[in-house]
C-alpha cells in the first residue's frame, strides 16, 4: 500500500540538479569538481553505455530486427523514451502543432543524439539583421568555454576560417565515404560548399583525459558507445562526476516542483519516485534545471507560490514563450555511379563526415538566416525495410543483361536486385534556424494531468512564412545537388501543401528558447549567467536559456553555457551572494 | 586509452577476426533467429523483454497461414548460387512476429493470404499452396509487377508489395541475408577512407576526392 507521507531528507546540499543530460550533467560535473555536495535528479532509471549498450549488436539479435515499433528510431538506439511516454501526455492548441521527444535515462539524449558538435557564430549572439533579438553575451564571451569543452570533451573537425561557423580545437575528421565523395563533387558544382563533418567522437585519444576509449570505427554512437569513445552526459561528465563522491544521483525520480520559502528563495524540489510512487522532498541551496528546455518551463510553471503567483521565475510572463526547434527538410535518390558496388566495411564513425554550413547571401533570399545540410547513405548495417526502395526502382536501369526490367518483381532477379542497388542510395538533410516567436509557446494544460498527477504542456506552435520559404529553398538545393551527381529515383520536389517538406516543428529535437536570458527582467526569465531574475538561486542549463538558435545544433552550446554557469555559480558562492 | 585499449576494453584485444565474429553472432540459424523469448539483452527494458516475449508466445497465423507465407517467400526470395532461400532464413516465423508487433499488418496480410487463396480457387480451382508451382507463378506475375498488373488486381498488387517488404527485411537481416548482401562492418577496425583501388575506380583522385 501506498503511504501518501511525504519523506522528507533532512541533508541540505550545495546544489540540487533536476537532469542528466548535457546540461545537468555538465553543470554536475563542474560543480562536484569543485567539491560541492551535488545531488542530480533522473525521471528515468540509470544508464552506463559501458554496460548498457546495444553495439556491435546485428539485426537479428532484435525480434523486429530493428525496427521502430517499441523506441522510435529502432530497437538499437540507445533512447528509452519516444514522442509519446506511456502516462505521460501532453496536448496541442488546435491548429498547431508540435513534437515533443523526451528520453528518460541517464544522459538524457546525449545518449542517441547524432553528436554533431557546432558553436554558433557570432552573428547567432548579435544578429545584423535585426530579426531576432540579440543575446545578452557575444561570441566572444563564450569562445573560451567551446574551447574548454572542445578540450574535456573532445571533437573532430577542420579549421576552415569561416566567419559565422567558427573553429573549435579539433581532432583528426574521418574521411569521407564513396557516396559522400560523389556528395562533394556534385555540392561544389552546385554552389553549395562541403567541408569535414564536426562531431564529439575521440578519432585519437584527447590529450589529459583518462577513462575513455578511442574509435573503432563502428559508426553506431547513436547505440551508446561502450568505450565512452563519443560524448553522452553520462559516460564524460555523470558518472566521472559521481567518482568524485561528491554527486549522487537519483534515479527514477520525476521533479514535481521546485520549492521556496516565504522570500521565495528555492529550498529543494520535490520528487516522485516513478517505480513506489513514494512522495519526497530534497534540500539544496541551489537549484539547477537541466530537464531539458520544455520539462524545465514546464517544471517552473507548476511551481507556483505566494512569492511567485504565476509560477517560479515567471514575473515576466515570459516562461515558455519563444519556444523553437530547427527547421527540418529532406532528400534523396540512387546513384547508378554505386549499383554493384564493391563491398568493404564504411561504417566509419556515427557522426557526420561531412556537411555544408551555410553559404548563401540573405539579401538575395526571402527568408532570414539559413541552414546547414547533412549528408546520408552507404553500405549500412541491415535493419528492418532497408532495402523497401528497391522493387520501386529496379526498372530504373537496365539490368546487368541489359534489358530494361519492370518494376517490382520476385525470384533469383530480384534477389539479384537488392544487391545490387545496396548502398546505392544518398540522401540529404538541412537543419535550420526556426525563428524564436513570442506566439510559439507551451503552457500548462488547464485540464490535463500525467500519471504522477503533475499538470501537462500544452503546445502552441505554427511555422511562419520564413521557415517556409527556407525548407522550399532547401529542397531546390536538394534538387540541384542530386541532378548534379546524376542520381536517379530522386525523390520528388515536394509542394508548398506539405510546406516543401518541412518536418513538423520539435520533430528535429532542438527545442529552445523556453526560460530565454537577456539583461532587461521584464522581456527575459533569465539574466545572462542563466539565473533566473526573480529568484537568485535558480539557474536554467538546459536549451531554456536560448534566446535564438543559429542553424547550429544545440548541444555544444548547452554544454558551454552550462559550464560557464556553473563557475559563476562558484563564484557567487564565494561571494557569499547565492 | 589508445585504440588498443578500446579494443580491450570489449574483450575483443586478443582475438582475432574470425574468433571476434564468432564471439558476436549467435549461431542460430532457421527458425526466426532471435526468438523474442530468447534472454534479455543488457539495455533492454524489463517492459520492452516482457513484450516481445508475450508477443512470441501468441500465435496470429494458422498453420494454413504459415504454409502458405513459406510458399510466396521462396517464391519471392529463393534459394540461388549465393545463398538460401526465406524460409532457409526463418522468413515466416519473422512476419508472424511482425504483424503481431504492428497490428496495423494484421488486418492486409491475413485478408492478402485469403484474397490469394479466393483468386487461385478461381482461377484453378484450389487454393494457392495446394496450386501447382506454374499458376502459382502465373498468380504471382499477375501481382508482382505495379506498372503492368491489371486494375481488378490492385489489392493483390498492395498485398504482394507489403509481402515482398517483410521478406526482404527478414531474409537480409539473418545471419545469411547480412552475409549475401556483403555487409562486412559491425566490428571493431580503422576507417581510412575509401580503398584506393575503389577511389581510382571511381576516378578519385584522393580520399578527400580531390
Amino acid at each position: 500500500m501506498i503511504s501518501y507521507q511525504i519523506k522528507e531528507n533532512p541533508e541540505v546540499y550545495d546544489a540540487v540538479v533536476v537532469g542528466s543530460g548535457a546540461g545537468g550533467g555538465m553543470a554536475g560535473y563542474v560543480l562536484a569538481q569543485a567539491g560541492l555536495k551535488v545531488l542530480m535528479l533522473e525521471a528515468g532509471p540509470f544508464f552506463d553505455p559501458a554496460k548498457d549498450t546495444m553495439q556491435l549488436r546485428w539485426p537479428w539479435e532484435s525480434p523486429r530486427r530493428g525496427a521502430g515499433t517499441v523506441r522510435p528510431f529502432g530497437d538499437f538506439d540507445a533512447a528509452y523514451g519516444g514522442w509519446e511516454l506511456d502516462g505521460e501526455p501532453y496536448s496541442r492548441a488546435a491548429g498547431t502543432e508540435f513534437e515533443w521527444f523526451r528520453a528518460r535515462m541517464l544522459g538524457g539524449r546525449t545518449n542517441h543524439w547524432g553528436r554533431i558538435s557546432l558553436r554558433m557564430g557570432p552573428d547567432d549572439f548579435k544578429p545584423k539583421d535585426g530579426v531576432t533579438d540579440p543575446w545578452p553575451i557575444t561570441y566572444d564571451e563564450l569562445k573560451p568555454y567551446y574551447d574548454r569543452v572542445d578540450r574535456m570533451i573532445g571533437i573532430y573537425g577542420t579549421v576552415e576560417g569561416i566567419p559565422n561557423e567558427p573553429d573549435g580545437i579539433f581532432l583528426k575528421p574521418p574521411k569521407p565515404r564513396l557516396n559522400e565523395l560523389y556528395i562533394r563533387r556534385a555540392a561544389q558544382k552546385a554552389g553549395v560548399p562541403v567541408i569535414a563533418g564536426r562531431g564529439s567522437v575521440l578519432t585519437e585519444a584527447l590529450p589529459g583525459v583518462e577513462g575513455r576509449g578511442t574509435c573503432f570505427y563502428c559508426g553506431q554512437c547513436g547505440r551508446a558507445c561502450r568505450v565512452y569513445g563519443d560524448f553522452s552526459s553520462s559516460s564524460c561528465l555523470v558518472i566521472p562526476a559521481m567518482k568524485t563522491g561528491n554527486l549522487k544521483v537519483i534515479d527514477n525520480a520525476m521533479v514535481r516542483e521546485v520549492l521556496t520559502d516565504s522570500e521565495g528563495l528555492a529550498t529543494g524540489v520535490s520528487y516522485v519516485n516513478t517505480k513506489d510512487l513514494q512522495e519526497y522532498t530534497v534540500r539544496g541551496k541551489v537549484v539547477i534545471l537541466g530537464a531539458s528546455a520544455c520539462e524545465s518551463a514546464r517544471l517552473l510553471l507548476n511551481s507556483r507560490s505566494a512569492a511567485h503567483p504565476g509560477g517560479l521565475g515567471n514575473s515576466s510572463g515570459l516562461v515558455g514563450r519563444y519556444l523553437h526547434d530547427s527547421t527540418g527538410a529532406s532528400a534523396g535518390g540512387i546513384l547508378p555511379q554505386l549499383l554493384d558496388r564493391k563491398r568493404y566495411n564504411e561504417d566509419g564513425v556515427g557522426s557526420v563526415h561531412i556537411y555544408s554550413p551555410w553559404w548563401a547571401d540573405n539579401a538575395k533570399l526571402k527568408f532570414p538566416r539559413g541552414y546547414h545540410i547533412e549528408y546520408g547513405g552507404g553500405m549500412h548495417m541491415p535493419s528492418y525495410g532497408f532495402l523497401d526502395w528497391v522493387p520501386g526502382a529496379n526498372h530504373l536501369v537496365p539490368g546487368k543483361d541489359g534489358q530494361q526490367r519492370e518494376q517490382g518483381g520476385y525470384g533469383v532477379s530480384l534477389k539479384e536486385d537488392y544487391r545490387r542497388f545496396y548502398g546505392a542510395r544518398v540522401g540529404m538533410a538541412g537543419r535550420g534556424t526556426a525563428l524564436a516567436r513570442y506566439d510559439n509557446y507551451c503552457e500548462i494544460d488547464p485540464s490535463r494531468v500525467d500519471k504522477y498527477g503533475i499538470p501537462v504542456l500544452r503546445f502552441h506552435y505554427k511555422w511562419a512564412n520564413e521557415e517556409v520559404e527556407q525548407a522550399k529553398h532547401m529542397q531546390e538545393t536538394f534538387q540541384e545537388i542530386l541532378h548534379e551527381m546524376g542520381a536517379i529515383g530522386v525523390s520528388p520536389m515536394p509542394g508548398p501543401e506539405t510546406k516543401y517538406g518541412l518536418e513538423a516543428p520539435g520533430k528535429i529535437i532542438h527545442e529552445g528558447g523556453t526560460t530565454r536570458m537577456g539583461d532587461d527582467p521584464k522581456k527575459s526569465v533569465l539574466n545572462k549567467w542563466s539565473q533566473s531574475h526573480d529568484c537568485r538561486n535558480v539557474f536554467v542549463v538546459d536549451a531554456g536559456p536560448f534566446v535564438q538558435q543559429g542553424d547550429k545544433n544545440l548541444t555544444w552550446t548547452i554544454l558551454a553555457l552550462s559550464m560557464r554557469t556553473a563557475e559563476y555559480i562558484l563564484e557567487q558562492r564565494n561571494k557569499l551572494n547565492i | 586509452m589508445n585504440r588498443r585499449d578500446s579494443l580491450k576494453a570489449l574483450g575483443l584485444a586478443a582475438a582475432g577476426g574470425a574468433l571476434l565474429l564468432d564471439g558476436c553472432r549467435p549461431g542460430t540459424q532457421g527458425k526466426n533467429e532471435a526468438p523474442a523469448s530468447a534472454e534479455k539483452l543488457p539495455g533492454v527494458q524489463d517492459w520492452e523483454h516482457a513484450r516481445n516475449v508475450k508477443l512470441d508466445a501468441e500465435p496470429f497465423f494458422t498453420e494454413h497461414e504459415m504454409a502458405t507465407l513459406g510458399v510466396l517467400a521462396d517464391i519471392i526470395l529463393p534459394a540461388d548460387e549465393v545463398s538460401g532461400s526465406a524460409t532457409d532464413a526463418g522468413v515466416p516465423a519473422f512476419i508472424e512476429f511482425m504483424v503481431k508487433d504492428i497490428p496495423a499488418y494484421q488486418t492486409p496480410m491475413r485478408g492478402g493470404l485469403k484474397w490469394l487463396d479466393v483468386q487461385c480457387q478461381r482461377q484453378y480451382g484450389s487454393v494457392f499452396k495446394d496450386c501447382t508451382d506454374s499458376q502459382q507463378l502465373e498468380l504471382v506475375d499477375q501481382i508482382a509487377y505495379p506498372a503492368k498488373a491489371k486494375p481488378e488486381m490492385g489489392q493483390g498488387v498492395a498485398f504482394f508489395s507489403l509481402m515482398r517488404n517483410l521478406t526482404a527485411s527478414g531474409f537480409f537481416t539473418s545471419e545469411i541475408g547480412v552475409k549475401d548482401i556483403g555487409y562486412v562492418g559491425n566490428r571493431p577496425g580503422v576507417w581510412d577512407g575509401v580503398p584506393q583501388d575503389v577511389l581510382e575506380e571511381h576516378g578519385f583522385k584522393n580520399a578527400w576526392g580531390g
